[in-house]
């Protein structure tokens, strides 16, 4: 069970429920519990994708898109089953928000699939969760049958002549299953290979029928735009970005922890005020603001919004939340090395830029890292990069391209101090903060 | 084979939640790998049979999936993440210490069969880093010392 951070800034929506027994379903009607589905319950449809539309609700898993307008994609009419597809394999580095809504409030995750589900006349919903997370699929299994022993799911759902199943499912470890395409693949028991798309999920999803694919954070916020009305969610972040979102602090910060601050809360102040600075009161490099595929943003480029607009116009993005501190004493090429073995382990080798992009920027940061680098290098690192963008069927070569890219143009000086074999000027400098 | 009444029942019941057979597969591979250790031939000829898959099918689904194994390994697999997160907080100084207190590498286990030890990517727990998993237990804000103090229970628990 992790441990719960508080700072006086946050806006508790999605985390109101946290550390207040929500898991047991009493408790949770208490506060609110099914309140939202009901009240979907007596909407039309195209009232609900409304709504969440004019809420400002924005994909959480990464990409940002509209929540409303990805429920309006799935067709009216549909030969096949449409499903819901609760993305919960949560494994962008830098990212343990998803694991706190698990663990504390399973049932709004719950609701959101069955508010998606009657938005675009579903009746079947998947919560998939990543298989790491054993005590989290075990809290989910218990939350879905307790609903079902209710009458909140199955048959008649609250007596409206409406069905609706919830099913669970546990993934085997696969960072590349977080991606909406290959995360159907394994769903449906096959390796995790993305597809490609055209067609849509939407369209053609979950064993041909239409599918929605939405983050868990994403869709527990549905309940409470429901209940709390879109004018008011999309009042609490700034224009186009609604609502709140959970931002995990990670690596070197006084305070780390996973904290809901309104959208375009500033990164700075996320940083020295919510985080409480920097340990041991060195400088920061660095930031990773949105897990490991988002360009770094370097200490004087911190004065930014935490939206996602405002984001891609400071040249990076908000991504899955996972904000990474790093300090003055962290060595970037090491870093840019750490986060490209990564992508390098994860390539499911579908598509040759990726396999052999990540294969060959690891083994370049590998030997450059060792003081056996060239000058060329540098410049390939960027140009092998640039060249994997937008080449892939799913977006795991630009996961591991863009930050590349960002480390080489950002910290050009850092890598040039690791040439004519000489050794890396940090690795005396650097140690470890523990807790 | 014989696998747990609990295995049994929840195979069953997920049967029933999916319009393909093959949809069970991938929990069903970890939770067979739970009771058996691994996913030994037998095993694998057995979910194949269940779910109407050749065996190369499961073969080539189970070696996509980092978390499912076709050898044994020991009671106790420490998971050390030593990912952007955990590293910065000494995730890679943890691995080295266990690698030296275990007298084992990467993917290596211990003479006695209690421990196994990995690297692994990021887990989940980067807010509260550095962490670890055994099995799937997360033992998270760690130092040497707790991390030794860990360890000593798990082997007095083998």
């Amino acid at each position: 069970m992790a441990d719960l951070v508080s700072h006086p800034d946050e806006v508790k929506v999605i985390s109101k429920r946290f550390s207040k027994g929500a898991t047991n379903l009493d408790r949770y009607l208490e506060l609110d519990g099914y309140k939202a589905v009901e009240k979907a319950l007596a909407m039309t449809p195209d009232d609900i994708i409304n709504l969440v539309k004019n809420s400002g609700l924005r994909g959480r898993g990464g990409a940002g898109f509209s929540t409303g307008m990805k429920w309006s994609f799935v067709p009216k009419q549909s030969a096949k089953p449409k499903y819901i597809l609760c993305n919960g394999d949560e494994s962008e580095p830098g990212t343990c928000k998803d694991r706190m809504i698990f663990e504390h409030d399973p049932h709004a995750v719950i609701e959101g699939v069955m508010i998606a589900g009657l938005a675009v006349g579903a009746t079947q919903g998947y919560i998939y969760i990543r298989g790491e997370y054993r005590y989290l699929s075990i809290i989910m299994q218990k939350a879905i049958a307790d609903a079902y022993a209710r009458g909140f799911l199955g048959k008649n759902i609250f007596g409206s002549g409406k069905n609706f199943d919830v099913y669970w499912h546990g993934g085997a470890g696969a960072y590349e299953v977080g991606e909406e395409s290959a995360l159907m693949e394994s769903l449906e028991g096959k390796r995790g290979i993305p597809r490609i798309r055209p067609p849509f999920p939407a369209v053609v999803g979950l064993w041909g029928g239409p599918t929605v694919i939405n983050n868990a954070e994403t869709l527990a916020s549905v309940p409470h735009i429901m209940l709390g009305g879109a004018e008011w969610y999309a009042g609490l972040g700034t224009p186009k970005n609604g609502g709140t979102r959970l931002f995990c602090l990670s690596g070197h910060v006084n305070r780390p922890g996973v904290y809901e601050l309104a959208m375009g809360y500033n990164l700075k102040k996320m940083i020295y005020d919510v985080g409480g600075g920097i340990p041991g009161g060195k400088k920061l490099k660095a930031v990773v603001p949105g897990g490991s595929s988002c360009p770094c943003l370097t200490a004087d480029e911190i004065d930014v919004a935490m939206d996602f607009d405002s984001m891609m116009k400071a040249g990076s993005m908000l991504g899955s939340g996972g904000v990474v501190i790093v300090d003055e004493t962290t060595c970037m090429v090491k870093f840019a090395l750490r986060t490209m073995a990564f992508y390098q382990h994860e390539s499911c080798g579908w598509c040759i830029p990726c396999r052999e992009g990540t294969d060959w920027l690891k083994k370049t940061l590998k030997r450059f890292h060792s003081g056996g680098g060239v000058m060329k290098d540098i410049d390939n690192m960027q140009y092998l990069s640039e060249n994997m963008l937008g080449r892939t069927f799913c977006p795991l070569g630009d996961a591991a391209a863009m930050p590349t890219i960002a480390f080489v143009k950002k910290f050009r000086k850092e890598f040039e101090a690791h040439l004519d074999g000489k050794p890396c000027p940090y690795e005396h400098v650097a140690e470890p903060v523990m807790a | 084979m014989k696998f747990s009444d609990e295995f049994e029942k929840r195979f069953r019941e997920m049967l029933t939640h999916y319009p393909t057979k093959r949809s069970c597969l991938v929990p069903t591979l970890l939770y067979a790998q739970d009771e058996a250790g691994y996913l030994s031939d037998e095993v694998i000829a057995e979910i194949a049979g269940r779910l109407e898959l050749t065996e190369l099918d499961v073969r080539n689904v189970i070696s996509y999936y980092s978390m499912l194994i076709t050898k044994p390994r020991g009671k106790f697999d420490v998971q050390v993440c030593t990912n952007i997160a955990c590293m910065l907080r000494g995730g890679e100084e943890l691995l080295e210490h266990c690698s030296k207190k275990l007298g084992i590498g990467h993917k290596g286990t211990t003479p006695d069969g209690v421990f196994s030890l990995e690297e692994v990517e990021c887990i989940g727990a980067c807010s509260w880093a550095p962490a670890v998993q055994v099995n799937y237990d997360f033992h998270e804000n760690l130092t040497i010392a707790k991390m030794d103090k860990i360890l000593e229970e798990y082997k007095q628990k083998a």
